[in-house]
Parts: structure tokens; sequence; C-alpha cells
């Protein structure tokens, strides 16, 4: 292979994979779908968190009718593939009349997800303190309420920080899978814009926004394991 | 309710989509079985990488690691699927799909690891080393034993979750169970198969979680 030939290759890479003719044409509409994607994240993860940890709490009353149907949700939710809710809920909804905006059955599915597995790590959690802490706190004069709010939970949320930060990074990712029910964000865009352009530009474009979101977090989640673990000892 | 059960659990339209969607399940099970070991192997290898004592190995291959824990797998599968073909590498569709998820669970696989090793005393491999064996024997029958049984929920629930993993090549047309039960509702205009494959996914996953959850609270 002569010189000239590799260069018309590197440039044909060059062409395909960072084209800034085609970046500045599509650009701003990917960029647009970082904006749906960064705000629906939002949304699964401050519901998804809070329902999990409202329902850690609710189990720890100790009720067992609610308890049974407390572990029954979480472990079908933690043994079912997003993409299968997300497809139930999007195709088969409507035919009983429930019609729900792609966006919302994203949310919806990706949250139900998360809460899922926060239960299951704050109620780790929570069963990892100590009983003697229950037994302290109540005959210091606390109501089970105080207790669980100012003695337990703390805890609970503490030991749960670092695994709950990794399952939300992973779960978050699954936005993409927006793509396949219509939801207009980063990978949904950077594939019309790939059809349209007949250039691989608008993927790479949707690939590096979609790392640039998430890598702050990865990072993130690597201190926090490392300060933690620390923190023990 | 009775709207809800033709559209959901008609086991008129189940049975006959069975047979249709257990060739589905078949290629899922395909899939999981070279994606499982290789993934369960290569984590191995990554973890290798990361705990090097060698700078030069030890940050490219933590970088990689950070990199790809923060590329969602679809993105990954659909960059591989309609990228290359744009510079002349046109890859079928399973080996995209092996190609994109095995770099997406070598580095989760390899970070469950490398947190097992850590959790080993470093007691443990002088000690080893100090009896003589070698730098690989101390690997294979002293420390890594140990981590892996530290760590065996976490590796278990990652299992689970490239299991689960898998549905999304039916996003590049790959017939596993879920396109298989997607296929087949767009032909009976029923959502029934989807819950079938649903049913099918909580009888294969379901028993694995319930354990994970045992071994977690036993520890």
């Amino acid at each position: 292979m002569t010189a000239a030939d590799a260069m018309s290759n590197w440039d044909r890479f060059v062409f395909t994979f960072f084209n800034a003719d085609i970046a500045m044409k599509y650009g701003w509409e990917i960029l647009q779908g970082a904006g749906v994607t960064i705000l629906a994240g939002l949304a699964v993860v401050i519901t998804g968190i809070g329902a999990g940890f409202g329902l850690a709490a609710l189990r720890a009353i100790g009720w067992k009718p609610i308890n049974f149907f407390i572990i029954v949700f979480v472990d079908i939710f933690r043994s079912l593939p997003p993409l299968a809710i997300i497809l139930v809920l999007f195709f088969g909804f409507p035919s009983i009349g429930i019609v729900l905006p792609s966006l919302v059955v994203l949310w919806m599915s990706l949250g139900a997800v998360l809460a899922a597995f926060a239960e299951e790590i704050f109620w780790a959690g929570i069963t990892s303190v100590p009983k003697g802490q229950w037994l302290a706190a109540r005959s210091t004069g606390l109501t089970f309420a105080q207790t669980l709010r100012y003695v337990i939970l703390p805890q609970a949320v503490r030991l749960g920080i670092p695994p709950l930060t990794n399952r939300a990074i992973s779960i978050t990712k699954n936005l993409a899978l927006g793509s396949a029910i219509g939801v207009n964000e980063i990978l949904g865009r950077a594939n019309s814009a790939l059809s349209m352009s007949a250039n691989a530009t608008p993927l790479t474009m949707g690939a590096l926004l979609y790392v640039l979101v998430f890598i702050p977090l990865v990072i993130a989640s690597r201190t926090l394991e490392r300060n933690y673990r620390w923190g023990e000892h | 309710m009775e709207q809800f059960t033709q559209e959901f659990f008609n086991l008129d339209v189940m049975t006959k989509v069975a047979p249709f969607l257990l060739q589905g399940l078949l290629q899922t099970l395909l899939l999981c079985s070279f994606l499982i070991p290789i993934g369960l192997v290569s984590g191995i290898l990554v973890m290798l990488l990361t705990t090097s004592p060698y700078r030069l190995l030890r940050w490219p291959a933590i970088v990689a690691v950070d990199f790809f824990r923060a590329f969602p797998p679809l993105v990954l599968l659909v960059f591989v699927y309609a990228g290359l073909p744009f510079i002349g590498l046109r890859v079928p569709a399973l080996v995209a799909v092996a190609v994109a998820f095995l770099i997406n669970s070598a580095s989760y696989y390899g970070e469950i690891y490398r947190a097992g090793m850590v959790s080993v005393p470093k007691g443990q491999r002088e000690a080893a080393r100090s009896t003589g064996l070698s730098a690989t024997q101390t690997l294979l029958y002293v420390t890594l034993p140990q981590a892996i049984r530290n760590v065996l929920p976490d590796l278990l629930s990652n299992t689970v979750e490239l299991v689960k993993l898998t549905t999304l090549a039916s996003v590049i047309s790959v017939p596993e169970l879920l396109h298989s039960a997607n296929l087949a509702r767009s032909l009976t205009y029923n959502s029934s198969p989807l819950i079938l494959a649903a049913i099918i996914y909580l009888l294969l996953l379901l028993p694995v979680v319930r354990l994970i959850a045992r071994l977690e609270h036993r520890l």
C-alpha cells in the first residue's frame, strides 16, 4: 500500500466518522436530544430512588400482606429485561384504552426497574443495622417512626450510596432504549440524522454525547466507592 | 377485565405462538452460551490489567473501563452494526452483538473481579509467594478463588444483567426471544406473546435473582 492510499483511507475514515460539515448540520438537533436524555434521566433517578426508598421504609413496618406485594414487585422488576417492560407498556396498553406518550413509557419502565433495585439496596441497609440500635432507640422513648427516621434510615442510606450510584447509572443508560419506541433522545435523533445524511458522523456524536453525560457519574461512583471503603477503617 | 385478559393473557394466541417463541428462546440461550463464559474470562483479563503494578498497563485499562461503563450498550451495538459498514466493514448482526456486549460486559465483570481482589488481604499473596508459588500459581490457587467467593453475588447479578442485555439484540433484528415475541405481537394484533416472553424471562431469571438476594443477606 502506498502512502497516498493510506492517506486516502484515513481521509475516508475521518470523512465518515468525524465529518465537520455533517456535525455542523445535525449538531444542534442531536444536542437537543441530550437535553431530553438528561431531563428524562433526572426524572428516572428521582422517582426511582424515591419510590425505592419509600417501599423499603414501608417494608420496615413489617406488615405481612404489604411486604408480600413489595417483594413480588421487586423480584419481578429485577428479573424482567427493561426492553420487555417498555414494549408491553407501549404496544399493549393502548389496546386496553391506556395510551401513554413514548417518553412517559420510558420514564415509567426505567423508574419502576430502578425502584425495585433501590428498594433491595435500602432494605439490605436497613437489615444490616444491628438490632440493638432499634432496642436502644425505642428504650430512650423514640417512637417507631422516629427510630426509623432518625436512627435506622440514615445508616441504611449511607451504606446504600455506592451500590445505588452504580445501579442508577446502569439503569439510566437504558434511556437509549427509548429510540426503539420513538423517543427523541440522543440515539433516536442520531439514528435519523444517520439515515438522512448517509454518514456515520451523527452516530459518533451521539456516542460521544452519551459518554460525556455519563463519564462524570462513572468517575464520581469510583470516588464514592473509594471514600466509603476508607470510611470503614 | 375481559378485555384485559383477551389482550394480555389470551391462551389461544399464546399456544399458537409458543413454538415460534421457543425458537427465539433457543437463540437467546445460544447468545448466552458464548457471551457469559467469554465475558467471565475476559473480565479476569481486564481485572489483571486494571490491577497491574505497571502504570503503563493500568491507567489505559482504567480509562477504557470507565469509558465503556459510560457507553450505553445499545449505542455501542448500533455503532458497531450501523456505523462500521460505512467504512466497508459489514459485520453480521450476531457478530455485532458479540463484539458490543463483550466489550460492555468485560468492563463490568472486570470491575467486579477488581473489587474482589481488593478485598483479599495482601498477606495472602505475600505468604503464597514466600512458599515458592509462582505469580500465576498464586493468582490461580490463592487470591482469585477468594476474590471470586467474596464477590459471587455481584458476579451472578451481572450475569443476570447480561442475559437481560441480549434483548437489545432485537433492535438490530437478531431473532432472539423478545424479537420473536414482538414480531408475533404485530402479526396477531395481540400483546399476549410479549407477556409469554416476559413469563419465560421470569422463569429463567427469577430463581437466580432470589438466590442472589439470599447470598447477599447471608454475607
